[in-house]
């Protein structure tokens, strides 16, 4: 198998091609009295019920990376690729704490962003720029991520990748310029519909063509050891990269549009108890990964490791069944891009233009520039993209995104609990935290996001450590000194659930 | 409900995520041919997100919570 027909591409089309025309479609979706306004536009006018925003972020969990890059690191590094699963479990026991929070007090104050509500928090526009601008440069590589997620499937389609990459997104940029959230909301109940499909078939086909779970796991034991549990030196790394991806989902733009999104804090609460059922998908996508190592009889170089995924169900299944599968890891890589590329957009806008550039910008003014932003921005991933060497080890372009946003934590997530924190502490934790997480990274030259010198710890929880101390000795000369006070303009009692 | 014991509900998975590490990363008892790491996980999805619902439910038991606003 591998050479596809004509009815293949027709699969494969009707199905991408579907999805990029619901996208302009979302315009009209519970169509407002205008969409020139940036709250409309941006967070869909804070009006999705459960079943809409369970869609939209899980959308973030299970997107083309997931897919692509799961499998991926199981198949080249064994049971680490476990890692996503650890991280999944992690991440909604924080979102049910810290979200309703955000909500609240962002619904009572009609914040987009979280800059805008870290600006309040701490009376610092200063701090809410560099909040912002942390967010906009993690999230750039998480988009380009995304699109090289699908480079493989173009490829193996015969399709020129550069050319079928850049329209495709272009279209998801025009579709995310019209209808703002709307889009990235609507497409995500199509693609989970289609990802699912596509798993559920390659998860209970997969492992009995291998003769079942046992003999899979047994042959994978035999050909390496690791592919079933952890080389004890990694446990660190493995439990600290898992910690710190979950700490740091939730910072990141688009994860906070999609909470926004959300019409009341409940439909939060129900999706932080709900979510979590994603993991069960996402742990038989890592297991495709071990299957890839079992069928291809050792485990893939790193470099090739990004071709597991395709490699299984290009080898194991008819070629009709690979397109639908290929169009669902183009789909999953569409609708992230979408509502990243807007949470981005918003940030800049918000915290950089409206704040320093131009105070009496209209809300109609904000929303046409972050449509234009939202252009320049999938651009800009698109040729952060076509770099050569962004296509090896995808996976760790995302962890270096979130060495850097997870620094934003003291910012966003401590002041949800105290109005004591000051700026100037927070801001001297978050210079420290970015600082010495680019540190590291230079020091072992990029090539993971694993810190070798102390037991492979992530970079990122290293740092956030750092950030952390730096803010608790800024506090502490503070107290000393008799100037900790409650700082910014937002009351306590605003983070509180509205009174029905 | 009691701010203490909702925190403590929301904290129990990563208590067993990180810290027991060094007790899940093994291959045995294997179960259905299943690496003990593995069926851990599987098996931590579902507790987790009994927790979170757990909390909750009490949550919502204690007040109408947040159906306002929209």
């Amino acid at each position: 198998m591998g050479s596809f027909a004509l009815e293949d591409y027709v699969i494969f089309f009707v199905i991408v091609i579907g999805v990029l025309v619901a996208g302009f479609l979302a315009y009209f979706w519970r169509k407002p009295k205008t969409m020139e306004d940036i709250s409309e536009w941006g967070i869909g006018g804070h009006r999705f019920g459960t079943v809409v925003v369970w869609f939209l972020l899980g959308g973030d969990l299970y997107t083309a990376y997931t897919l692509v890059a799961v499998p991926g690191l199981a198949s080249s590094s064994g049971a680490l690729g476990m890692f996503a699963i650890t991280y999944g479990i992690m991440i909604y026991p924080i979102v049910y704490a810290t979200m309703p929070r955000m909500w609240n007090v962002s619904k009572r104050r009609g914040y987009i962003t979280a800059a805008d509500y870290v600006k309040d928090r701490f009376s610092s526009r200063s701090l809410a720029m560099l909040i912002a601008l942390t967010g906009v440069v993690a999230e750039i590589p998480y988009i380009a991520l995304q699109i090289v997620g699908i480079k493989f499937v173009m490829e193996s389609l015969a399709i020129p990748a550069t050319i079928g990459l850049s329209i495709a997104f272009l279209l998801v940029a025009g579709f995310t310029f019209f209808s703002g959230l709307r889009a990235p909301a609507l497409t995500a109940i199509i693609k989970d519909a289609i990802i699912w499909a596509a798993v559920i078939v390659i998860v209970i086909y997969v492992p009995i063509k291998l003769g079942g779970f046992a003999h899979m796991f047994q042959s994978a034991a035999a050909i390496n050891p690791i592919t079933v549990k952890l080389s004890p030196s990694l446990e660190l790394g493995y439990v600290t990269l898992a910690l710190g991806s979950a700490l740091a989902l939730f910072l990141y733009p688009h994860a906070i549009t999609g909470t926004l999104g959300a019409k009341n804090t409940k439909t939060i609460r129900r999706n932080s108890a709900l979510l979590p059922l994603y993991n069960v998908l996402l742990l038989f996508v890592a297991i495709i990964g071990i299957a890839a190592v079992v069928q291809r009889g050792s485990l893939y170089p790193s470099s090739l490791s990004s071709l597991a995924f395709p490699d299984v169900v290009l080898k194991m299944f008819p070629s009709a069944f690979t397109a639908f599968a290929f169009a669902a890891v183009v789909v999953g890589s569409i609708v992230p891009a979408s509502i990243m590329a807007l949470g981005s957009a918003n940030l800049l806008t918000r915290n950089v233009y409206y704040e320093y550039i131009n105070q009496k910008a209209s809300s109609k003014t904000q929303s046409w520039l972050s449509r234009f932003l939202v252009i320049a921005i999938i651009v800009l991933a698109l040729l952060f993209s076509f770099i050569p060497v962004a296509s090896k080890d995808i996976i760790f372009l995302q962890t270096f995104g979130g060495a850097f946003i997870l620094q934003t934590l003291p910012a966003v997530y401590l002041s949800l609990y105290t109005r004591k924190l000051n700026k100037w502490a927070v801001g001297a934790g978050w210079l420290v935290g970015l600082g010495s997480a680019l540190y590291f990274l230079f020091e072992i030259a990029f090539a993971s996001s694993l810190y070798k010198p102390l037991d492979f710890i992530y970079i990122g929880i290293l740092s956030l450590v750092l950030n952390l101390a730096t803010v608790g000795i800024g506090m502490l000369i503070f107290y000393l000194t008799g100037k900790v006070k409650n700082e910014g303009i937002i009351w306590d009692s605003e983070f509180q659930d509205f009174e029905k | 409900m009691n701010a203490i014991l909702k925190f403590i509900l929301l904290a129990i998975p990563y208590f067993f995520m990180v810290l027991g590490i060094g007790i899940y990363n093994r291959v045995n008892p294997t179960l259905g041919g299943w690496p003990f790491f593995y069926w851990y996980q599987l098996v931590w999805i579902f507790i987790a997100a009994i927790l979170t619902s757990v909390v909750y439910l009490l949550e919502r038991k204690d007040k109408n919570l947040g159906t306002g606003g929209a």
